[in-house]
C-alpha cells in the first residue's frame, strides 16, 4: 500500500479487523494509516478513528456500537481525520456527535438508530443565493470575505477564503449554488464552494486575542448580577444529580444574547432532548422575534448513544462554533455536560490499558480539558474586512456524589474564568437556578462592570457589591441565630436579614418556566436589587427614629418589587413608580402589642398593604 | 452471518470468562454455546473478538467446569430474546427461561437483546398520567408515560415492597392497553415465593410479566433480566402499542454484579471498585424509556434501589440521579414510625411531573395545590428542627401551624398503608389538610383557585374530622 490515499485496493493485503473489545478495533495492515484518521470498518461502513499505531496494526476508536461486527471484516481509509463539515445549513441542524444530521439518520433507519448510517452534515440539494463582495482579479487571503449568503433573516453567513487558499481570483459569480457547486475560482485553477472542512480536534486559527469588552447577558439575575461571564469567556457549572445544570444551560440557549448557539448534549438525558427539540421551533428569540431553532446547532449524544461519539461531539460543537465566529459573530458554546466526555475518554483510556492518572482518568485529562477551554475567546479574526468575533464556553460538569474535589471539576476549575457551583441544599429548597453565592465567582467583573455601568445604569457595580455584601452579612447573622436564636438579634440585624431574604427569593431565585420571569433584561435586574437596597436603607432610618422593628410591614413591599418582576413590560414604569414610593414610605402598623407576629415572618401575599389584585401573578 | 463454528477445549478460563486461542472468525456480542464434559449446556456471549485471543462471557454458574474438556460453539447469531404479547401473564428468570412450568414462549420475534438507542429527533415529549395508587408519588411525585423515575430505598426499608404495590396497583386512565413488567434482581429464595404467591392467579397478572432473578442464580444473570425485560416492553409499547411500565428491584443487586464481571475482567475500578463505564451502562437501561413520535404506546420505568448506609452520593444512587428523571426517596425516620410508604418528600422530585398534571390529566390545580403542599410542609420540616432546640412554643405562630401540618401531613396523606388511592382522593386529602390553615398561610394559591377548593367549603372539612379520629 502506497500513498495517503489508503484503501489498499492495488494488490496490496487489504486490511482487516483482527479484535474487537468494545468500542475498540484492531485492524491489520494498516501502516501508514495517520493518528486520527478516519476509518470506516466492516461491511456496513461503521465510523471510527485510529487512535494508535503499532506495526502494521492500528488501533480504532468506533463511533458506532461493535456488536456484530465480525473478524476479517474490511477496513478502508479515508485519508482525513474526523472532518467537520461547515457552510450555509447548519443553523437549525440537530446533528449526532459525528456530525450526521438525526434527522437524516431517523429517515434510514426509524425511530431506533442502527449504525453504519452515511448521512452528510450539509443537505447537497439546497441551494443559497450567493452574493459575492469581491471580484475577479483581487487578490485575496485567508479569512478574507468573499461574499455572503442569507442564511437566516438575521444571520449574513459570511463566506471566507479557505485558510489554505489565498492567491488571484480568476472569477465569482453571485446566484444560486449547492454548496459543493463552484461559486467561483482561483487563477490557480482551484475552485471555491461555500462548503468548508475542517479537522475538529484542531482549533481553528484565531488571530489576536482581544480583551472582553462586554458580559454575555444572560437575562438570568444571578448570573448578570453577581457572576457575570465575560463574551469570549468560559465559566464552569458544577452541580450534583438534581440542581439543575441542565435547567441553566436550556435557559441560556434560549435567553442568552448570542448571534449563535452551539448546544452540545453529550451523555444526558433523550427526553431533555426531545424537550429542546419540539420547543426551540415555536420559541421567540427574545431579541429578533425569530424561531430560537434558527440561530442554534443542536449536537446531540444522548447517554445510550456511542461512548466514543461522545467524546467526537464537543470538538464537532465547538469547531462549528469557532467557524461562525470567524464571521465576526458573537457564539456561544453550551456543552451539557463536559464530564461524560471525560468519562468517554477514561473508557477508551482504559481500554488501552494505559496508566491511569486520578480515579481512572487518564494522566491528559486536565490538558486535554484545558485545550477545550482556550478555544473560547474574544480574537480579532484574521482576514479582512477587519473583524471580530467572540465565542464564550459554558460548560455543565456532574461531579459524582456532588463532590466537587474530583478530578473533572478540579480540571474545570483551574482553566474557566467563572464558577456557578450550583448547591443541591439550595436545590432540595426549591431555590432555582441553585447557584451558591459563596462558592461561585467570575473573574469578569470588572471588564463587565463598566460595560453594565455605561449601557445599564451607572451604579452597577456599586449595586452588586451592595448585594454581595448584604448576602455575606445574612450568612455570619445566620451563624449566630443557630448559635443564640433570634431572639438575641438587635433591629438592624433582623431588618438586614429581612433584606437578604427579599434579595434571595426576589432576585437571586428566578423560575426559568414562568413566560416573564424567565428573562430578565439587566434593567429589570438593577431595578429589583435596587429597590430591596433602597428598602434596606429607607428602614434602617426609621428603626434610627426609634420605631420597633415589628411595626414594619415588610409584606406590602415584597408584594411590590414581587409585582415589578412579574410585570408585563408595557406597565413595568408604572409599577416600579410605585415600588419606589413604597419603598420610601416605608409602611409600617401600629406600634407593638397587636399581634406580635414578627414582619421577617411575614405571608408573600400583601394581604395588609393597600389592595393590589393579584390578576397576573406569575407564580412559582 | 457467519456459521456455526466448534471449538474444542478453551485454553483458560477465570469466573464466568472462557479464553479461546487462535479464533480466525469471531462476531463481537455473538451468542456461544457451551457443552461441558458432564454434558451440562451453558450459554454464553463473545465480548471480545481477537485472532489471539476471544473471550466468552458464559451467563450460567461455571462452577466445576474444566477449560480443557469444554466444547464451545459460536452461533454467528448475536444475543436476542423472545418477545410476545403472549408472555403476558407469565414468569421467567432472569434468562428468559419459564418458571411457571409452561412451555417456552413461541416468541412471535425476536428483538436485540440490548435494544438500540432511540433517536432523539423521534421522541416524543412525555405528557400523560400513570396512576400507580400511590397518593405521594400521584400528587406530589408524579410519574409520568415514558418517564423513568427511581425508588431510593435504604437497608431495611420497604423499598421492594413498595415496587410490588406499584405492579398492583398501577392504572391508566382510559381505556389503553396496559402492561406491567416485574423484574426482581438478586432476590431471596422468601421472596420469590412472596411474589408468586401474591402475583399469580390475582387478576392483575393477566396484565403482568415476572421476571425473577434470584440470589442463588448466576451473577451474570442478573445484567441480562432487565435487558429480556426491556426488550418485551420495547417491544409491547412500540410493535404492540401498549403504555408499559417496569418496574425493577434492586439496581443495587444489579450493579454489585456489574462490579463482579468487570473485576473478572480486570477493568480498571472507579469510585468504590465499581467500573468507569457504570454510568454508560445504566443508561443503556434507563434511557430504554420513552414515548416515540407519531406511534401509540410508551415505555416507563420505575427502578428501586438500595443506597448503601442511606448514602444518596453513593455511585448507584448518584449515577441512577444523574441518569433518571428524578427519584421518590425513602426516610428511615418515617419507616420507623411506622408509615407506609415512607416516602420523604423534600428530597422527592418528579421532573416531568408537570408536563403530566392539571385539569385535562389528572386533576384541576394540581401544580399549585402540589406547590402549597411542599411549602407548608417544608417549613414545617424546619420548624420541627427548631423546635427541638427552642421547643414548640418558642415558635412564631406559622411555624408551629406548619409543624402541625407537617405531622398531620405525614400521617394521614403520605400513609396510606394497605389502601388503593386514585389521585382524585390523594389530592382532596390533600386539600383538607390545607383547609384547616388560615388563608394567609397559603401563599402559593391564588384566589382563583381558592375559590375552588378552599373557601365556600365547609372549613371543618375532611381535613378537621380526621383530626378527631386521632388519639
Amino acid at each position: 500500500m502506497s500513498g495517503a490515499d489508503g484503501g489498499g485496493r492495488d494488490g496490496a493485503a487489504e486490511a482487516r479487523v483482527t479484535r474487537v473489545a468494545g468500542a475498540l478495533v484492531e485492524a491489520a495492515p494498516l501502516p501508514a494509516a495517520a493518528l486520527y484518521e478516519q476509518v470506516l470498518v466492516g461491511e456496513s461502513g461503521l465510523a471510527g478513528e485510529v487512535i494508535r499505531t503499532r506495526g502494521e496494526i492500528a488501533v480504532v476508536q468506533l463511533f458506532e456500537d461493535s456488536d456484530g461486527l465480525e473478524l476479517g471484516e474490511p477496513v478502508e481509509r479515508t485519508g482525513s481525520t474526523l472532518t467537520a463539515e461547515l457552510g450555509p445549513g447548519l443553523l437549525g441542524s440537530v446533528l449526532d456527535g459525528v456530525g450526521r444530521p438525526l434527522e437524516l439518520i431517523a429517515d434510514e433507519t426509524g425511530p431506533f438508530i442502527e449504525p453504519g448510517s452515511s448521512a452528510r452534515t450539509l443537505d447537497r440539494e439546497r441551494t443559497w443565493a450567493f452574493t459575492p463582495e469581491r471580484s475577479a482579479g483581487e487578490e485575496v487571503a485567508p479569512g478574507d470575505v468573499l461574499g455572503h449568503v442569507r442564511e437566516t433573516p438575521e444571520i449574513a453567513h459570511q463566506v471566507l477564503v479557505p485558510r489554505d487558499g489565498g492567491g488571484i481570483l480568476a472569477g465569482i459569480d453571485g446566484g444560486e449554488y449547492a454548496v459543493d457547486e463552484p461559486i467561483g475560482r482561483m487563477e490557480d485553477g482551484r475552485e471555491l464552494t461555500l462548503l468548508r472542512r475542517w479537522p475538529v480536534r484542531r482549533p481553528r486559527p484565531a488571530g489576536e486575542r482581544l480583551p472582553a469588552d462586554r458580559p454575555f447577558v444572560t437575562g438570568q439575575r444571578v448570573f448578570d448580577l453577581l457572576f457575570p461571564v465575560a463574551e469570549g469567556g468560559s465559566v464552569s457549572v458544577p452541580g450534583g444529580f438534581g440542581t439543575g445544570k441542565t435547567v441553566v444551560e436550556q435557559t441560556l440557549a434560549r435567553y442568552g444574547d448570542a448571534d449563535v448557539i452551539v448546544y452540545v448534549g453529550c451523555g444526558e438525558r433523550g427526553n431533555e432532548m426531545a424537550e429542546l427539540l419540539s420547543e426551540f421551533p415555536e420559541l421567540e428569540d427574545p431579541r429578533t422575534g425569530r424561531p430560537l431553532m434558527e440561530r442554534t446547532v443542536l449536537v446531540v449524544n444522548t447517554s445510550n448513544m456511542p461512548v466514543v461519539a461522545r467524546e467526537a461531539s464537543v470538538y464537532l460543537g465547538i469547531t462549528i462554533a469557532e467557524y461562525y465566529r470567524d464571521m465576526g459573530l458573537r457564539v456561544a458554546l453550551l456543552a451539557d455536560s463536559i464530564s461524560r466526555w471525560a468519562e468517554a475518554l477514561r473508557e477508551i483510556s482504559s481500554r488501552l490499558q494505559e496508566m491511569p492518572g486520578e480515579e481512572g482518568y487518564p494522566t491528559y485529562l486536565a490538558d486535554r480539558l484545558g485545550k477545550i477551554y482556550e478555544r473560547s475567546g474574544r480574537v480579532r479574526v484574521p482576514g479582512s474586512p477587519e473583524r471580530a468575533g467572540a465565542l464564550t464556553l459554558i460548560t455543565a460538569v456532574s461531579p459524582p456524589g456532588g463532590d466537587f474535589s474530583e478530578p473533572v471539576t478540579q480540571a474545570s476549575l483551574r482553566v474557566a474564568g467563572g464558577v456557578w457551583a450550583l448547591d443541591s441544599e439550595l436545590a432540595n429548597q426549591r431555590h432555582y437556578p441553585a447557584v451558591d453565592w459563596e462558592t461561585s465567582y467570575s473573574l469578569y467583573e470588572e471588564q463587565t462592570g463598566e460595560w453594565f455601568a455605561g449601557e445599564v445604569a451607572p451604579d452597577w457595580p456599586e449595586v452588586r457589591r451592595d448585594a454581595l455584601e448584604l448576602l455575606d452579612r445574612e450568612r455570619d447573622l445566620r451563624e449566630i441565630v443557630n448559635l443564640v436564636g433570634p431572639e438575641s438579634l438587635e433591629d438592624d440585624d433582623r431588618l438586614l436579614l429581612e433584606a437578604a431574604r427579599m434579595l434571595r427569593e426576589l432576585v437571586l431565585a428566578q423560575n426559568a418556566f414562568d413566560p416573564v420571569d424567565a428573562y430578565s433584561p439587566p434593567e429589570k435586574t438593577h431595578l429589583l436589587t435596587s429597590l430591596i437596597l433602597d428598602y434596606r436603607r429607607a428602614a434602617a432610618d426609621v428603626l434610627e427614629e426609634g420605631v420597633e422593628f415589628v411595626r414594619l410591614k415588610t409584606g406590602p413591599v415584597r408584594e411590590a418589587v414581587r409585582r415589578v418582576r412579574q410585570a408585563p413590560e408595557d406597565e413595568l414604569d408604572e409599577r416600579a413608580r410605585r415600588a419606589q414610593e413604597l419603598v420610601a414610605e416605608v409602611p409600617r402598623g401600629e406600634p407593638a402589642g397587636g399581634t406580635g407576629k414578627p414582619t421577617d415572618e411575614a405571608p408573600e401575599r400583601g394581604d395588609d398593604g393597600e389592595p393590589e389584585p393579584p390578576e397576573e401573578e406569575g407564580g412559582p | 452471518m457467519t456459521i456455526p463454528r466448534v471449538h474444542h477445549g478453551v485454553a483458560a478460563a477465570r469466573g464466568p470468562l472462557l479464553f479461546l486461542d487462535g479464533t480466525r472468525r469471531a462476531v463481537m456480542g455473538e451468542w456461544a454455546e457451551i457443552e461441558t464434559e458432564e454434558g451440562r449446556s451453558l450459554r454464553g456471549q463473545v465480548i471480545e473478538a481477537g485472532r489471539e485471543v476471544t473471550v466468552v462471557q458464559v451467563l450460567e454458574e461455571t462452577l466445576g467446569l474444566a477449560p480443557g474438556d469444554v466444547e464451545v460453539t459460536l452461533t454467528g447469531r448475536l444475543a436476542t430474546a423472545a418477545v410476545g404479547r403472549e408472555m403476558l401473564g407469565r414468569v421467567f428468570s432472569g434468562n428468559g427461561v419459564p418458571l411457571d412450568d409452561l412451555p417456552e414462549p413461541a416468541g412471535a420475534e425476536s428483538r436485540p437483546l440490548s435494544g438500540r438507542p432511540m433517536n432523539p429527533v423521534r421522541r416524543d415529549r412525555p405528557s400523560d398520567f400513570i396512576e400507580t395508587g400511590i397518593s405521594v408519588i400521584d400528587g406530589m411525585n408524579t410519574l409520568v408515560r415514558g418517564q423513568k423515575l427511581p425508588v431510593f430505598s435504604g437497608p431495611g426499608l420497604p423499598g421492594l415492597e413498595l415496587a410490588a404495590r406499584v405492579v398492583e396497583g398501577a392504572r391508566i386512565p382510559g381505556d389503553r392497553p396496559f402492561a406491567v413488567i416485574f423484574v426482581a434482581l438478586g432476590i431471596t429464595e422468601r421472596e420469590t415465593r412472596r411474589f408468586l404467591d401474591r402475583f399469580r392467579g390475582s387478576d392483575v397478572m393477566t396484565r403482568t410479566t415476572l421476571f425473577l432473578n434470584r440470589a442463588a442464580d448466576p451473577t451474570i444473570e442478573r445484567l441480562l433480566a432487565p435487558r429480556h425485560a426491556l426488550s418485551l416492553a420495547e417491544h409491547l409499547a412500540f410493535d404492540e402499542g401498549m403504555e408499559v411500565l417496569v418496574v425493577s428491584a434492586d439496581i443495587t443487586h444489579y450493579c454489585e454484579a456489574l462490579r463482579e464481571i468487570s473485576a473478572a475482567r480486570e477493568e480498571m475500578p472507579g469510585r468504590r471498585g465499581f467500573p468507569g463505564h457504570m454510568y454508560t451502562d445504566l443508561a443503556s437501561l434507563f434511557e430504554r424509556a420513552g414515548v416515540v413520535e407519531g406511534r401509540d404506546g410508551s415505555l416507563t420505568q420505575m427502578p428501586v434501589l438500595t443506597m448503601p448506609n442511606d448514602d444518596i452520593t453513593h455511585p448507584v444512587p448518584d449515577l441512577t440521579g444523574y441518569i433518571t428523571e428524578g427519584q421518590i426517596v425513602l426516610g428511615r425516620e418515617l419507616h420507623r414510625r411506622g408509615l407506609f410508604p415512607p416516602v420523604d418528600v423534600l428530597p422527592s422530585l418528579s421532573r416531568l411531573m408537570n408536563a403530566g398534571v392539571g385539569e385535562e390529566k389528572t386533576v384541576a390545580d394540581h401544580r399549585a395545590w402540589a406547590d402549597q403542599l411542599y411549602a407548608v410542609y417544608s417549613r414545617g420540616r424546619d420548624a420541627r428542627e427548631t423546635a427541638a432546640i427552642v421547643g414548640e412554643g418558642g415558635l412564631p405562630d406559622e411555624d408551629r401551624r406548619a409543624l402541625e401540618f407537617a405531622d398531620r401531613f405525614e400521617e394521614a396523606f403520605v400513609h396510606q398503608g394497605e389502601e388503593r388511592r386514585t389521585v382524585e382522593e390523594s389530592v382532596e386529602i390533600g386539600w383538607g389538610l390545607l383547609r384547616d390553615l388560615p388563608r394567609d398561610d397559603l401563599g402559593r394559591i391564588d384566589d382563583e383557585v381558592w375559590s375552588r377548593h378552599g373557601e365556600g367549603r365547609d372549613r371543618s372539612g375532611a381535613g378537621r374530622t380526621e383530626r378527631e379520629d386521632e388519639p
